[in-house]
């Protein structure tokens, strides 16, 4: 009924009218107490004393909350690795939770949290990758993937070529700062208001804190103003912290991070240094390659392991690597604890791969589009061709790179424009333009298998009005929608009869964050696997009573046929109610075939790949460094989209997102470990005038997935971030052009106006 | 206490303000429950919080999209006010959300009321420049086409809110109530009235369009007394001209000069376009630019390569200077206790003046480095130059070396090249969040050369904005 339909997303009217509810909008009891953080201004060290009279008896200030405080666990880490809410005594970034002060009004706690004095011993601070790496500071120890013999073939290729490419963090940005409100019940219990992305991991950790059982707790989220990442374990420290408070005084509490706040507490997408060493022979095919990858983790493990583990896993993006080895170093620092963002270090790990295809192109002269097809996995739907495996032993079966990045080369009109290009740089002296086409290969799952699994309930109402809910979480990828159309076609419904609900962890128990591109893999199957069960009920019961068989029975068109007869929904709903037949069912959907062993580096971690490739055209100053995008050409597999519209708003939006964390998107620490950019005047996220003027984006056509994914559909949220990288590789072609194609161009990332122009500047001199 | 007057979405509101610097948005949403407008920085450059405020000027309607959160209440006394909620009873009725619905314009929604505001004020304005008008609406879900898309659409059948006739007829009624004295006292009206209040504060703070005090409140958590909104002065906010000057007050806003002088100054006026966002030239004013003596704002470089004067008032005594002995030290101004920027003066044509902004993004960014050039030639023969710089220098500054060599030199590229040298007896400039010591240095002579080439019409193309896609 509704599939394939360019639905709008659920909640648009209610978005361009502002009646939209996010956590911070929802009325509160006049009661309510507000909650800010007193933040260590100290990036390594110990507390000595700490004086909070001040703060106490500051205006409005009804309660003072340290460590020693919390009832329960002092943890909200997502990892086997604890991570205190409140700092214990140790510090170890500078923007780290020392103590909680509520009061009246957000902006009277704001100003008495302030007030606190605090003596502290400092100890020397671990800021930079180079310094972490220099002092040997490691969260765990090396992890190792191995195939093939690299070294051997690197040391007997017809070339080999070595490198170093530095790559920047990025703040979330999203839109609607961390927020969290907890009400709590006369008996003990407690709700969470959260803006969450994993309501079930608050609920866990706010039990703990509270050393109660999770039974005694329920977080709901309706919907978040964008999470990427930063809302999957940062939002644990809010959601903890009203809870304490909530426990503590009896009364509400809310807590928003001001933007400021936001931005020095919480973490970021993990900067790398990656090293690569590569033998390739005369036509740029890769014959052996090792990486090194130096993780800056932060202060604490957070979701870092499992981050470290996916960049590893896609240092080979859409390319086949005979013999490849990867190291990856997870460094501590004394910075933010770095996080999920949107990619979960795969775009990372990508970067390495392109930049080696880079350097290859121009070190033999050759397009980099000729480089990149010779390397490509094969296409295994063609019987002469083999199944290539990947750097973790497993095996592509579904490539489709080529005949997509095929027909992007085509409708970009690259090769034609690949001349003009040429044309325009040799009349222009002082801006230069550039191209690049780069291709996308992602693992869907998440790597910790036993995430891969979702619960749904659904209610068919003696109305045949529909409510649904499942664990996944709205934060604006239009999962809700998508999950609704899904019961919309489970029962041939109009999606106006299908109501979607705010994710509640009394509802669906046990959810994994939705994260990892899953949302609608997971919860769209569970709550088709819901809907099947409610219609198997439906078909027995009138099977039974009006002597039919389970073929005769049909859900079409809106209403239900039997035998060719048309009912409608609504009164045989009402038949199946008055003759006792269960109406409501869960649905539980755990995504089958993935087998990986993480410290082996061996297996299947994925159930699929998603891929996508871009060209970017851009135009560089070479007396400033400034630049822009002009053009982007997307093609992009959803596989069968369940909803276009809403994949393709994916698409673009992943892509800006991508292309804005390499080039304008600078986060910078100063040498005590203070984070500089902590604001949107000095964090610069793209703007309206950033956004490609030609911005051509399709979906790439095909019989859909080869997995039996929910309709065939493919997974959209993290892929196209990733189509961005294709504006820094095309910024690297435009500075090449400088020096006439003699020297190779690297660009650390963020590719900013300064890092541009000392490039050009090795150009030129010839560096 | 402090009474104002305004209209909130069609109703009239007489508040007694207890506290000068509540802003407008902590005001809405917590003392209004009107929670469609959004706090996404509190600082002015996110637009989540953007309202549209109606201001009538000598009887002309002016629309400004403004940011909420570094809005004062005071501010408000005299204008209409319309926030999200009250610009429609429900989708239908206005075409921008009609179509922002479905052109799938909205992801997560948070920026969303605050776009939405903002086009609207661009349609009741007849501006199509999206680019500009959503410089200050940042959305980090979309990508903003589909967000351009709906608002092309909107052009052809949208139609004037019915409100707007009436929010104006309600204006009329409460501009014509008359101001007491003690509101005068913190509204003044008059440059009288800011003479008197200056002469009893003189450490008060002035507030003109509070885009930068408004932070001194929202993230500094300063708790300001003796604070003093002088955007109600109209003898203070007209744009006149004298014999070969122009005479700017210092309460004019940086969109009003910048729309003003686009034929006369192109160049000054496109420097301002990147000055801020919609939300934030709107509020602004030329003085508090220059007062505040910001080494990174934009006017101030420009102004002095321009040969500026500003005209400072104490206690109605009247003294003039040119611009760039205003700034003495960073923090440090040429100004008395008691004294206030009254006026400033330009040439009434910029010539061979040139500015380049520099920064990590086009628009609304605050500049790694502002450099601005006026080079007057007679014969191939530099008679004349001023170049001024922002972000080289802890103030606002000229590069005198720069032109005591250029001055009597050939107008050529090996005066350039030589004159280029001369930057560092000039400047020395920090390593900063927003560029290192050694790019500034670096793109202050590519500026020069820049400037050269853009003189000499060598090249055709010269600027990434002005290329033709």
């Amino acid at each position: 009924m509704s599939i394939l339909k360019p639905l709008p997303h659920d909640a648009a009217a209610l978005h361009v009218s502002g009646s939209a509810q996010y956590t911070d909008d929802i009325p509160t009891p006049d009661n309510t107490l507000h909650l800010v953080f007193g933040l260590s201004e100290i990036a390594h060290g110990r507390i000595v004393k700490t004086d909070l009279t001040d703060v106490k008896s500051a205006s409005g200030v009804s309660c003072v909350l340290m460590a020693k405080d919390i009832p329960g666990k002092n943890d909200i880490s997502p990892s086997p690795f604890p991570e205190p809410l409140l700092s214990d005594g140790t510090l170890n970034y500078i923007g780290q939770p020392i103590f909680i002060c509520a009061a009246t009004s957000h902006l009277l706690a704001r100003r008495a949290a302030k007030l606190a004095k605090i003596e502290y011993k400092k100890k020397k601070a671990i800021i930079t990758i180079e310094e972490a790496i220099k002092a040997k500071s490691l969260l765990e120890k090396p992890v190792v993937y191995n195939k093939g013999d690299p070294e051997n073939t690197i040391l007997n290729s017809e070339f080999n070529l070595n490198g170093t490419i530095n790559i920047g963090g990025q703040e979330h940005f999203y839109l609607e700062g961390q927020a969290a409100l907890a009400i709590p019940h006369d008996d003990g219990d407690i709700t969470i208001h959260c803006s969450t992305q994993h309501p079930t991991e608050a609920q866990h950790k706010v039990a703990d804190a509270l050393k109660k059982p999770m039974n005694a707790v329920r977080v709901q989220v309706r919907r978040m103003g964008g999470g990427f990442g930063g809302k999957e374990s940062q939002s644990n420290a809010l959601a903890v912290a009203c809870a304490i408070m909530a426990n503590q005084t009896g009364k509400p509490c809310k807590m928003r991070y001001d933007r400021d706040d936001d931005m020095i507490v919480t973490g970021k997408r993990h900067d790398f240094r990656i090293d690569y060493n590569v033998g390739f022979n005369g036509k740029g095919k890769i014959t052996g390659i090792e990486f090194k990858q130096f993780v800056r983790c932060g202060w604490s493990a957070d979701l870092s392991l499992a981050i470290a583990d996916r960049a590893m896993l896609h240092s080979d993006n859409a390319y086949f690597l005979s013999d490849a080895k990867i190291t990856s170093y997870r460094l501590l620092t004394n910075t933010q604890s770095a996080t999920a963002f949107r990619g979960f270090g795969g775009p990372q790990g990508m970067i390495g791969i392109e930049q080696v295809i880079n350097h290859i192109s121009q070190y033999l002269g050759k397009d980099s589009l000729t480089v990149r097809e010779q390397n490509f996995y094969n296409n295994p739907s063609k019987r002469k061709n083999e199944v290539q495996t990947t750097p973790y032993h497993m095996q592509v079966k579904d490539s489709i790179i080529k005949p997509l990045v095929k027909q992007l080369k085509s409708s970009s009109n690259y090769t034609k424009r690949r001349l003009e290009i040429e044309n325009w740089n040799n009349k222009n002296k002082f801006l230069k333009k550039g191209l690049a086409l780069t291709p996308v290969k992602f693992g869907i799952s998440f790597t910790l298998t036993h995430l891969n699994q979702a619960g749904a309930l659904v209610h068919v109402y003696q109305d045949g009005s529909i409510r649904i809910n499942h664990g996944g979480t709205e934060m604006g990828q239009g999962l809700f929608q998508k999950v609704a159309q899904v019961a919309a076609q489970e029962f041939s419904q109009p999606i106006e009869n299908i109501k979607i609900t705010a994710t509640d962890t009394g509802k669906v128990p046990n959810t994994s964050a939705t994260a990892a591109s899953s949302g609608t893999d997971l919860n769209g199957m569970a709550v088709k696997v819901a809907c099947e069960k409610i219609k198997l009920r439906l078909k027995s019961f009138l099977g039974k009573t009006y002597k039919l068989k389970a073929t005769e029975i049909e859900f079409l068109n809106g209403s239900i046929y039997c035998k060719g007869k048309e009912y409608s929904f609504k009164s045989i709903i009402k038949q199946a109610y008055e003759n006792r037949i269960s109406l409501s069912a869960t649905g539980f959907y755990a995504t089958p075939e993935i087998k990986w062993d993480r410290l082996k580096g061996k297996g299947n971690p994925f159930y699929y790949f998603a891929y996508g490739a871009a060209v970017t055209e851009v135009i560089i100053d070479t007396l400033t460094g400034e630049n822009r995008i002009l053009r982007v050409d997307i093609c992009h597999d959803a596989g069968k989209s369940i909803n276009p519209a809403i994949d393709i708003g994916q698409i673009q939006g992943g892509y800006v997102q991508g292309a804005g964390w390499l080039t304008t998107e600078e986060l910078i620490w100063n040498e005590e470990g203070k984070l500089m950019t902590h604001a949107p005047s000095t964090y610069k996220i793209p703007a309206c005038s950033d956004r490609p003027r030609i911005f051509h984006t399709n979906l790439f056509h095909y019989e859909g997935n080869k997995k039996q994914t929910i309709y065939r559909s493919k997974a959209v949220g993290e892929p196209p971030l990733m189509l961005g990288i294709s504006a820094l590789m095309a910024l690297n072609d435009a500075i090449a052009s400088v020096g006439d194609w003699d020297r190779y161009a690297l660009l650390d990332t963020p590719a900013t106006p300064e890092k541009i122009l000392f490039e050009i500047q090795k150009q030129i001199r010839g560096i | 206490m402090q009474k104002i007057t305004f209209i909130l979405n069609g109703e009239e509101v007489s508040l007694e303000v207890l506290s000068s610097t509540t802003t407008l948005l902590d005001w809405l949403r917590e003392e209004k429950k009107l929670t469609g407008t959004k706090e996404g920085c509190n600082e002015g450059d996110c637009g989540a919080c953007t309202v549209l405020v109606t201001d009538l000027k000598k009887g002309r309607t002016e629309h400004k999209a403004l940011n909420a959160c570094i809005l004062f209440l005071p501010q408000l006394d005299g204008k209409a006010v319309r926030t999200i909620e009250g610009l429609a009873s429900k989708t239908s009725d206005l075409r921008i959300q009609e179509e922002m619905i479905s052109n799938h314009s909205s992801q997560c929604g948070f920026c969303t009321p605050g776009i939405v505001v903002s086009l609207l004020t661009a349609q009741l304005n007849k501006d199509k420049n999206y680019d500009d008008i959503l410089a200050g609406n940042l959305c980090r879900c979309t990508g903003y086409t589909p967000i351009i898309d709906a608002a092309i659409a909107a052009e052809k059948t949208a139609k004037m809110p019915v409100w707007v006739k009436a929010d104006n007829n309600k204006l009329k009624k409460i501009s014509t109530n008359k101001k007491s004295k003690q509101s005068k006292l913190f509204l003044p009206q008059t440059i009288k009235d800011l003479e008197k209040w200056c002469t009893k504060n003189p450490e008060g703070i002035l507030v003109g369009g509070a885009t930068d005090v408004g932070l001194w409140v929202t993230k500094k958590l300063m708790d300001l007394k003796q604070i003093c909104f002088i955007g109600q002065i109209s003898e203070m906010s007209q744009i006149k001209t004298a014999n070969q000057s122009l005479n700017i007050g210092a309460c004019t806003t940086i969109e009003t000069l910048r729309n003003n002088i686009k034929t006369s100054h192109p160049e000054f006026s496109e420097l301002l376009r990147r000055y801020g966002s919609t939300q934030v030239r709107n509020a602004a004013t030329i003085g508090g630019n220059i007062a505040n003596g910001s080494p990174i704002g934009d006017s101030s470089p420009a102004l002095i390569a321009l040969g500026a004067t500003i005209s400072l008032n104490l206690k109605g005594k009247h003294r003039t200077i040119p611009i760039e002995e205003f700034f003495i030290k960073y923090g440090i101004q040429n100004k008395q206790k008691g004294e206030f920027i009254e006026s400033i003066n330009m040439p009434r044509k910029e010539g061979n003046f040139r500015c380049y902004k520099i920064s990590k993004r086009f628009d609304q960014d605050i500049s790694a480095i502002c450099g601005c050039f006026n080079i007057t030639i007679k014969k191939d023969t530099i008679i004349n130059a001023r170049i001024a710089f922002g972000g080289m220098a802890e103030i606002p500054k000229r590069a005198i070396a720069v032109e005591n060599f250029l001055m009597g030199s050939s107008w050529s590229d090996e005066t350039i090249s030589k004159a280029c040298l001369e930057f560092e007896n000039d400047f020395n400039p920090i390593s900063d969040m927003r560029a290192s010591s050694q790019y500034r240095n670096l793109v202050a002579k590519n500026l020069l050369k820049k400037y050269f080439i853009e003189l000499s019409k060598t090249e055709k193309n010269t600027n990434v904005l002005r290329v033709k896609i």
